[in-house]
């Protein structure tokens, strides 16, 4: 197992989750995504790695209510876990600190 | 807008999904679906949204969405198998008459179907023992005669090919040219045996043949033994007869005036080979001599055999061009046909349909389909027992499913349970089937002369094997309705009150199950009686002439004279005659008749001048032979009506035909007598033109006439009258009469097996009622007893009883009888011009019989419940 360490699509999809707050689910997730970033997310992608997400218990899930929509299907909600939250606050500040150790006018001068 | 409430999913996607997705997973993912869809919908279309649908499940088949396969209830299966023995050793002994019933229809059916399974296999292993078996093919060829539309198939083909094939197909590896027809009488020059002479036949062949073909010499060197000019190479038993136990190399055996030289011992030929030899003749001595052009021509196709192998993994399709190019260049040199080859794989040959001129047993697939069809018939006819009795007895295994379902079994457990069940069953019924098959395995292979010949039906271990499989294909077939209805129950509302099952709730499938096996008992027995009829129609047949008490002779070279002449001091011998061949027998020997400008194939037979009134013959108009002529002096003819006919001679006026010239082989002939049509060939062509000539060669046949009653005594006498001509053959002789059985021997054959299966589709199917009406009385007994105690009366009771089960009988007749009259009018009986119009006897008859029998079952059971005393039963409750 590579651990509590987050691949980079984990993390936007992590993020996506706290932005959406008590609103997210696959799809929802999908269309953040795709708004965020610009790229078309693929259900299934974005499915398998939310499915990992819980399973390294960066994420919670819980059914929601059925509704008339979606053919009476249930919408499962994911929330940030406890140790997601952590996770995401360390990945920050690596790369902070990264960002403070880099002279200005270095990166600018190299684009 | 309304499109999208209308739009749905395709169902068979959502289902697949249902199937593997794990149930954690299956709410949210089929929603996500559902809502993409819609979106699909509004945006793209509905058809487009539903392929879009169907690729998404396709692509979330990934390895955390599948459902894990649940190791522990496959485990439960392993340990609960004890169980599953015990429960279902319980039930077999407990319903004595059902298990009974059920053990005894699985194992008659399935023996046939071990028969039919050994068939199959021994078609499929001949010539398995060939060691190029896969690469080896056999040169077939296809002719036209000019003027005739229809082609020739044949296995034969000329050795002109063989000589050339290699040369213009150079992949080949090995080509063999035989020729098979050698006939003679061999003389061992040795002194031991003394001057004895052995008749035998042999066949031509290459060196190569030892090459292309696996039979292992004993003695000598394969490699040459073929060839040198009069070499001979003889199988192991020819080998013993020619010589004994001495060492038969370097030894010469003559026949006529021509020595040969043995030069090798083969083992004897094994039985599943479709070429079979006694003795094998170099090629080479056929052109020793001097070189016959007409042998080696491109247009003498009918006797010589070629086979080709190639190395491992050739493609021959590409090689068939190549031939097709030979054959077109070679016709060019041809005016009276043409002629085609074309390659096949010996693996096919004894599958691959009958040719004309061919070697060993030809079938055509759709035999061996037919009869797997009706052994597969009868099986499932005896899984119908079995899912009717279990289904209408699930009354009693009820409880013991509620208590399993209750303890914690899956649904899949109970089916586990019950097909389990059904197999033990299954396997159980095959050890008295393969004992049954021992005695039809003696039955089949001597039902005919050639059956025997052609099967060996030994037990192999794939033999076996396919067994095995059976019995547990016929368990699962058998067991699976039952399984399913018990799989289904509601373990609560049985044990709550077992009354609440709807025990009849499936009577609709069991009718249905019953009338279509007397439907197939009926179509079955009718189909027998007809072909009986049809066959012994064939039989008696008024071909034209007496057949009767007439014993055909073949002469083997001895001269008809003297053979008669010893026969004649036998009393019981009337008459005598002597002709070239044997009419009615299906054998056609034809020349070409010639009248005025037109020509065309007329059929012959050449008899002497006592022919026509031994066999009664009817002369319309003229006489018999009356000058006996030397042979090429010919000058009398004798035809049928339809000679006149076909030439339209003298307006086909027997009286003024008479003096008319035909042509002949050249020969110019008068026309001395019209016969009345008679059948010449079988009788499954129709009667065409035939002349008798004066047989001025000698004969090939002695007609001899007895009127005595005891007649295998007149045979042995015969027999003996024979020994003192000639020493050296056999005495080939047979009853007319027998000889036309013989001719019609295979649909004999064919009404011989479907009747048997008739009678087996009959027992089950009885076997099957008699379960279901010993249910349904003993289910209905109450109900009986308390209608009797209200004052029904007896035979009111049995027709209440008996009503249901013969509804379904005249359903089943309705339906099979109008079935098989038309099969047989419209299909069978169209191919044979002179059949039996099919009486209503034979097709009412074998319903008939079925019925009665049906209702001796029924009546027999019904009438003991009704006679009953109800208030034994009734105090019992």
């Amino acid at each position: 197992m590579k651990g509590a360490n987050l691949g980079e699509f984990e993390e936007l999809v992590l993020l996506t989750i706290a932005s959406l707050a008590s609103d997210a689910y696959s799809v929802a997730i999908c269309d953040e995504l795709e708004k965020y970033t610009g790229r078309t997310a693929k259900l299934g992608v974005v499915h398998s790695v939310l499915n990992r997400l819980e399973e390294k218990g960066l994420a919670k899930s819980r059914l929601g209510e059925a509704t008339s929509a979606r053919g009476g299907k249930r919408k499962r909600f994911y929330e940030v876990s406890h140790t997601g939250k952590v996770a995401l606050m360390k990945a920050k500040e690596v790369r902070e600190n990264i960002w403070r150790n880099i002279p200005g006018f270095n990166l600018e001068g190299s684009i | 807008m309304k499109q999208k409430t209308e739009a749905k999913p395709p169902r068979w996607a959502t289902r697949f999904l249902h199937w593997y997705c794990r149930p954690r997973l299956l709410e949210d993912l089929e929603g996500d679906l559902n809502e993409y869809f819609d979106r699909n919908v509004a945006r793209k279309g509905v058809k487009k949204a539903r392929l879009i649908y169907v690729l998404d499940v396709i692509k979330f088949l990934r390895p955390y969405t599948i459902r894990k396969i649940d190791f522990f209830h496959l485990f439960i299966h392993w340990i609960m198998i004890g169980s599953y023995f015990k429960t279902s050793r319980r039930s077999l002994v407990r319903n004595k008459l059902f298990s009974l019933i059920n053990i005894i229809g699985l194992a008659v059916s399935m023996s046939v179907g071990l028969l039919v399974i050994s068939i199959v296999n021994d078609l499929y292993s001949y010539d398995d023992f060939q060691e190029k078996k896969d690469r080896t093919y056999r040169v077939n060829t296809k002719t036209v005669e000019k003027g005739n539309s229809s082609e020739l198939k044949l296995a034969s083909t000329s050795i002109q090919v063989g000589e050339k094939i290699k040369e213009i197909i150079p992949a080949i590896e090995d080509v063999t040219i035989l020729r098979p027809g050698f006939w003679g009488d061999a003389k061992v020059g040795d002194a031991k045996v003394g001057d004895a002479k052995f008749p035998m036949a042999a066949t031509w062949a290459d060196n190569s043949f030892l090459k292309v073909f696996s039979f292992p010499l004993i003695k000598g060197d394969a490699a040459t033994a073929l060839k040198e000019p009069y070499s001979l190479v003889l199988t192991e038993k020819t080998a013993e007869k020619l010589f004994g136990a001495s060492d038969p190399i370097g030894k010469t055996v003559q026949f006529d005036t021509t020595s040969y030289i043995v030069t090798g011992v083969a083992q004897d030929v094994a039985k599943l080979s479709h070429l079979t030899f006694g003795a094998l003749i170099s090629l080479a001595s056929l052109d020793a001599g001097h070189k016959n052009a007409d042998l080696h021509s491109w247009a003498n196709i009918w006797q010589n055999y070629v086979y080709v192998t190639f190395p491992e993994k050739t493609d021959i399709s590409k090689h068939q061009a190549v031939l097709d190019r030979l054959s077109k260049q070679e016709n060019k040199n041809l005016t009276a046909r043409t002629v085609f080859v074309s390659l096949q794989p010996l693996k096919d040959i004894v599958l691959g349909g009958p040719l004309s001129n061919n070697i060993g047993p030809a079938f055509t697939p759709a035999v061996m389909w037919t009869l797997c069809g009706l052994a597969i018939v009868i099986i499932l006819s005896a899984c119908f027992n079995y899912t009717n009795l279990s289904v209408a007895r699930s009354l009693r295994r009820s409880r013991e499913v509620g208590i399993r379902k209750i303890i914690g079994a899956h649904r899949s457990h109970v089916l586990g349970q019950f097909m389990a069940e059904s197999v033990i069953i299954a396997l159980l019924a095959l050890v008295f089937s393969f004992a049954l098959f021992w005695v039809l395995r003696e039955q089949f292979l001597g039902l005919d002369n050639h059956v025997g010949d052609i099967f060996s039906l030994d037990i192999s271990f794939r033999n076996i094997l396919y067994f095995i499989l059976l019995a547990i294909a016929t368990g699962l077939a058998a067991g699976f309705m039952p399984a399913l209805f018990f799989s289904k129950m509601n373990a609560l509302q049985v044990m709550k009150d077992v009354s609440n099952l709807k025990l009849f709730r499936r009577v609709g499938m069991r009718k249905v199950l019953i009338v279509i096996q007397f439907t197939l008992s009926l179509i079955f027995i009718a189909g027998t009686l007809i072909g009986y009829n049809q066959y012994k129609g064939l039989i008696t047949f008024d071909l034209g002439f007496k057949t009767e008490n007439i014993i055909n002779i073949k002469l083997k070279g001895n001269k008809g004279a003297v053979v008669a002449k010893e026969i004649a001091q036998i009393p019981a011998v009337q008459d005598f005659s002597q002709s070239m061949m044997i009419t009615s027998l299906g054998s056609t020997h034809g020349t070409n008749l010639t009248y005025g400008t037109d020509s065309t194939l007329v059929w012959m037979n050449m008899v002497d001048e006592y022919y026509l009134p031994l066999h009664q013959h009817k002369l319309l108009a003229g006489h018999n032979f009356r000058l006996k002529p030397e042979k090429g002096k010919e000058s009398e003819i004798i035809v049928n009506q339809q000679v006149l006919k076909r030439f339209n001679i003298a307006k086909q006026n027997p009286e003024k035909a008479l003096g008319e010239i035909v042509s002949v082989a050249g020969q110019k002939m008068t026309i001395v007598g019209v016969l009345k049509d008679f059948h010449y060939g079988s009788l499954e062509n129709k009667i065409e033109p035939v002349m008798f000539r004066y047989l001025a060669e000698p004969a090939t046949y002695l007609n001899v006439k007895i009127a005595s009653k005891d007649l295998p005594g007149t045979m042995a006498s015969i027999k003996s009258a024979w020994k003192t001509v000639d020493k050296v053959h056999e005495l080939e002789a047979k009853f007319y009469d027998e000889q036309i059985e013989e001719t019609y021997a295979q649909f004999s054959l064919i009404v011989k097996i479907i009747g048997f299966i008739a009678f087996l589709a009959i027992c089950i199917a009885s076997l099957g009622l008699f379960g279901m009406v010993v249910f349904t009385t003993e289910t209905k007994l109450k109900e009986i007893s308390i209608r009797k105690v209200l004052g029904a009366s007896e035979t009111g009771l049995i027709y209440l009883l008996c009503r249901g089960f013969l509804v379904l009988m005249v359903i089943s007749t309705f339906i099979a009888l109008p079935l098989t009259y038309l099969f047989f009018d419209k299909v069978v009986l169209t191919k044979f011009p002179y059949h039996q119009p099919i009486s209503l006897t034979e097709m009412l008859g074998g319903s008939l019989l079925v019925m009665l029998f049906a209702f001796l079952l029924i009546g027999s059971q019904t009438v003991k419940a009704a006679r009953n005393n109800p208030a034994k039963v009734l105090k019992s409750e």
